[in-house]
């Protein structure tokens, strides 16, 4: 055929838009999961190729063999413990050791110990691990209503690094002159699942405390004052989640009526408390202790790093495909010591607040 | 219905794909044909099937009644009636009816001599129907991925599908099937509006031509496409838009798991940014 007749050059433009097409899908064979009645559509959708590296990615690290709990405590062989100090000796050590493999498995101890004198706080490092210590405590006994059983670790977020690989911190958009830069929005965001969606928003609902509803309760727009605007940064929120959690908008919700509980699965009511766990987690523990960072754990503006969905899920619906790690660290799953006294008012949904 | 004077001279016989003289009749203005005959067959059986998952169903709302496909587990294979077996007999009396109507279109185009356009383009719409309910669902491993017979019903599937990718309007070939089915509106408007245009000139004047057609379009864009090539584009526009609603749906799922946005990485990947 000449390529230069009608039809020759129809033909090269189809094949180039077709290769276009199946270059950047993927090929078939997919595993699918119902979660609503059938034929409403409620389902996951995964390529088990994806699934099958998310899984390699997600395989906890082996628990080191537990130790007695009894004989003496931590607390009276070593000073300054705040935290851990109603351990036993065992624990601790194991605890330590453990915490070091999860956060800094190539600096050892010194990563936030002065090697003379561990009792020194002098480290920032220190400091930090005592706040996170608390806060892994707070989340296993007060946020149930999130975490389970399950629980949390140190290293369901740190996965062998100083800082978790996913953190937020106030986004300034891109560096561009004034007149071209986006006004909060339309640019691509791993943030929000690469829509044009705002960019940032997490700080107003991770971070702060803004109203996420945006559905009115009335069949009319009576006094409903929520705008476009707001409903963009909700829907962003909700990309975040997905992206999250590798999953899609109907883990949580049947589109036909996003804001109804009563039409939406279980998993909607964990992410509620998510929310407002990680804004606690932000407001409480982080935010009370950002002027000891020094500038490499803060952004662009100068906010210290923060805890969103995928600092813990990392792209998977449960961290770490579920794995239990908190059985063989039970240590981390009360508050213990100062951690006690710090933050005595109960999360809400939670056991004590019932 | 009476027959004006000159219809009967196109009423002759032959033409049929199956079945020879046997069903080569009319029916009023209706012809019947083989098809005709499996057309009505599927219909009522698919219907009267509608009603009975209707009677067994939780509701005599019109809005409400819904024929669910079975749950996934039941993969590729027969569900129990009750639980989307009914479905799957509904979808073959559907198809059986969709073939069969395009068929008799085939046979009734030979017997006038008339090119197979129409049928043709009626194929499309079967095209999409079973790309929904058939191709997909087979590609994705379960009968249960087809849509659910009702009016409200099958508008949560279409939106809960939506949001299984996060955000459908990123899906390239939903953009292009949307693209297509506006264009095709647009088409259809001007060309209306040029026949009636030319049609009802002002009072007293005689009515126009097709030269008066070409010449307001050359005037006006540069261009005539012509009284033929209108319909060439019309017939075109509306195709590509069923053609890319059922890539746009076919590959959701068989083709890509994740949020469509995501799909547009492959652009902003491109080495070309640096």
């Amino acid at each position: 055929m000449n390529l230069f007749t009608l039809k020759g050059r129809s033909l090269i433009v189809t094949i180039v838009l077709g290769a276009v097409f199946v270059a950047g899908c993927e090929r078939p064979g997919h595993d699918t999961v119902q979660r609503g009645y059938r034929g409403l559509a409620m389902e996951g959708v995964y390529n088990p190729r994806i699934v099958d590296r998310k899984l390699q990615a997600n395989i906890p690290p082996e628990p080191t063999p537990p130790v007695p709990s009894d004989g003496p405590k931590a607390s009276q062989v070593y000073k300054n413990l705040q935290i851990l100090g109603d351990l036993s000796v065992g624990e601790f050590t194991r605890l330590m050791v453990a915490m070091t493999s999860w956060v800094a498995p190539e600096e050892g101890c010194n990563y936030c110990h002065v090697p003379a004198d561990f009792a020194d706080d002098s480290l920032y490092t220190k400091q930090i691990s005592r706040v996170m210590l608390a806060m892994t405590q707070r989340a296993n006994e007060d946020w149930q209503a999130h975490v389970g059983d399950t629980g949390v670790t140190c290293y369901t977020c740190h996965r062998g690094k100083h800082v978790p690989e996913y953190t937020f911190t106030k986004d300034a958009g891109p560096a561009m002159v004034a007149g071209l830069a986006p006004t909060g929005q339309n640019t691509r965001s791993p943030t929000v699942g690469y829509t044009s969606l705002p960019y940032d928003p997490l700080t107003p609902f991770l971070d702060e405390a803004n109203d996420i509803r945006i559905i009115p309760l009335t069949a009319l727009p009576q006094g409903n004052r929520k705008s476009l605007k707001q409903t963009e940064r909700t829907y962003a929120l909700m990309m975040h989640i997905s992206d999250s959690l590798g999953v899609n908008c109907t883990h949580c919700h049947n589109s036909r009526s996003f804001f109804a509980w009563d039409q939406s699965p279980p998993e909607r009511t964990k992410a509620w408390h998510a929310i407002r766990m990680v804004r606690e987690m932000n407001n409480q523990f982080i935010e009370p202790v950002a002027g000891i960072l020094p500038d490499t754990r803060k952004g662009p503006l100068g906010d210290p790093l923060k805890v969103s969905c995928k600092t813990c899920h990392q792209g998977v619906y449960r961290p770490l495909f579920g794995a239990n790690m908190l059985k063989d660290y039970p240590n981390l799953a009360k508050r213990s010591g100062a951690a006690k006294a710090e933050t005595g008012e109960a999360a809400p949904g939670s056991a004590a607040a019932e | 219905m009476s027959m004006l004077s000159f219809e009967r001279k196109y009423r002759v016989r032959g033409g049929t794909l199956i079945g020879g003289d046997l069903f080569d009749f009319w029916i009023g203005p209706f012809y019947v044909g083989f098809f005709g005959v499996t057309s009505a067959f599927f219909a009522t059986l698919g219907t009267l099937l509608i009603i009975y998952g209707a009677a067994i169903g939780p509701t005599w709302n019109i809005w409400q009644i819904n024929i669910a496909p079975p749950d996934l587990s039941y993969g590729l294979g027969f569900a129990p009636l009750k639980e989307g077996g009914l479905w799957q007999f509904i979808t073959i009396c559907a198809i059986g009816a969709f073939v069969s109507w395009a068929l008799r279109e085939v046979e009734i185009a030979r017997k006038l001599g008339i090119g197979l356009h129409i049928p043709f383009a009626f194929a499309f719409a079967i095209l999409a129907y079973v790309t929904l309910v058939v191709i997909r669902p087979i590609l994705l491993g379960a009968w249960g991925h087809g849509f659910p017979y009702g009016i409200l019903s099958h508008l949560d599937w279409v939106s809960n599908v939506g949001y299984q990718f996060l955000h459908f309007h990123y899906n390239p070939a939903h953009m292009i099937a949307i693209t297509f089915f506006f264009t095709t509106a647009l088409a259809l408007s001007l060309h209306g509006g040029l026949i009636l245009s030319c049609t009802n000139p002002a009072k007293g004047q005689p009515v126009k031509t097709a030269e008066h057609e070409n010449t307001f379009f050359r005037d006006d864009i540069g261009y005539s496409i012509g009284a033929l090539g209108i319909h060439r584009l019309g017939l075109f526009l509306a195709l590509a838009a069923v053609f890319f609603s059922a890539v746009c749906i076919v590959i959701s799922g068989p083709f890509w798991t994740r949020g469509w946005p995501e799909w547009w990485n492959w652009w902003l990947n491109m080495p070309i940014w640096g």
